[in-house]
């Protein structure tokens, strides 16, 4: 996990969730510790398309509960 | 030379890509019309970052229609921009989740009133406020978003109603309205995957049958269809069509079983 990326995948999160930065662990689940519903995580993924230049379809959404697993996605594009 | 050259048009509803005001909003644009979009609430946000995606640079007004205030300030701020409003896109539904799902009698009466205010009432707290600028433009056009409320459809309950009520209020607008110059019209669509459709517990089963019951055949993630009605109606190629009700669903709705 490279740590410049990674801190900007953070800052999208922070700014989109409204969350503390240190609640943005790889571990953290959208729903249960970010208190997260679909309209943040659709307005996530946009705002990390915009940041990263990168499309994330639908469905590859599907299964996506932390947030290391939405990084890798982000990050397997780059 | 576009289809809405010089119109000025507000089109609420724009939440993400996928939203049918999106597909109308772009389509305008297109047309030649100056567009502004409102958003609502926690969804506000989202609507900026999708604004960003249209072809041209366009304002984002807070319009929640459950708040007289946002809609009046909203109100005077197309006054002061634009002093006219050529159109009013009307896509706004939503019913809490007691309102979905396969059991009419579930929900109570304040979660059904919420349902009824935002999917219906909406249409005439939007049209009365900012009435006195379509009645500025000499010729406005109020298109809204229905789902064919004729009959009982899976889990869609009290969204239902509220469509139903929709349909009726928006001919009463069209009677009252007629003699200002101003058109009211629904467009009834097939489902599209937006997010609220997304939210109705059974959508995966229009998905899969619409298709199948539709002459013209049906693509859920294909809102240019309802995208086209809507501009022509809010176009000046339908000058004498008010009170009307144009499905845009694949040709569903003329069938039987
Ligand atoms: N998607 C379909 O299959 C389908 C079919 C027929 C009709 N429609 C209708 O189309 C319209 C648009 O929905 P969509 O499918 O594009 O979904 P969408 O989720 O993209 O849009 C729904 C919109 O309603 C807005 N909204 C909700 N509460 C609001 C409030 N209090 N104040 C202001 N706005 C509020 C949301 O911000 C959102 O933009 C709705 O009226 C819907 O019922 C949709």
């Amino acid at each position: 996990m490279s740590d410049a990326t990674f801190d900007k995948f953070k800052a999208c999160a922070v700014e989109v969730l409204q969350v503390p930065e240190d609640k943005v662990v790889p571990e953290a689940r959208f729903g249960d510790d970010l208190d997260a519903d679909s309209l943040d995580l659709v307005e996530l993924v946009m705002a990390l398309e915009e940041a990263f230049d990168v499309t994330v379809e639908e469905s590859e959404l599907e299964g996506i509960e932390t947030i290391g697993q939405a990084y890798d996605l982000i990050s397997a594009k780059l | 030379m576009g289809l809405l050259d010089d119109k000025r048009i507000l089109v609420t509803g724009v939440l993400t890509d996928a939203s049918l005001a999106f597909a109308v909003a772009r389509r305008a644009i297109e047309e030649g019309a100056e567009v502004v979009l409102s958003g609502a609430g926690r969804g506000l946000s989202l609507t900026r970052r999708t604004a960003r995606k249209l072809p041209a640079p366009v304002d984002v007004l807070e319009i929640d229609v459950t708040e007289p205030a946002q809609m009046a300030a909203a109100a005077e701020v197309l006054a002061g921009r634009w002093g006219r409003l050529d159109g009013l896109l009307h896509a706004i539904g939503f019913a809490p989740p007691d309102c979905l799902g396969g059991d009419i009698l579930r929900a109570g009466w304040p979660d059904v009133a919420t349902a009824l205010e935002i999917s219906a009432y909406s249409l005439k707290a939007l049209v009365e406020a900012t009435l006195p600028l379509l009645e500025a433009a000499g010729g406005a056009s109020v298109v809204g978003l229905d789902f064919d409320a004729r009959v009982a459809w899976p889990a869609y309950d009290w969204m239902g109603v509220a469509k139903a009520a929709l349909e009726s209020l928006s001919r009463y607008l069209a009677r009252d309205l007629g003699a200002r110059g101003i058109r009211v019209n629904l467009v009834a669509a097939g489902p599209v995957r937006t997010m609220a459709a997304k939210s109705i517990p059974s959508f995966g089963a229009f998905e899969d049958t619409w298709g199948a019951r539709a002459p013209l055949g049906w693509d859920v993630t294909d809102a240019e269809p309802v995208a086209g009605a809507c501009v022509a109606l809010l176009s000046d190629l339908f000058p004498m069509t008010t009170g009307e009700l144009l499905h845009v669903d694949g040709g569903v709705h003329a069938m039987g079983g």
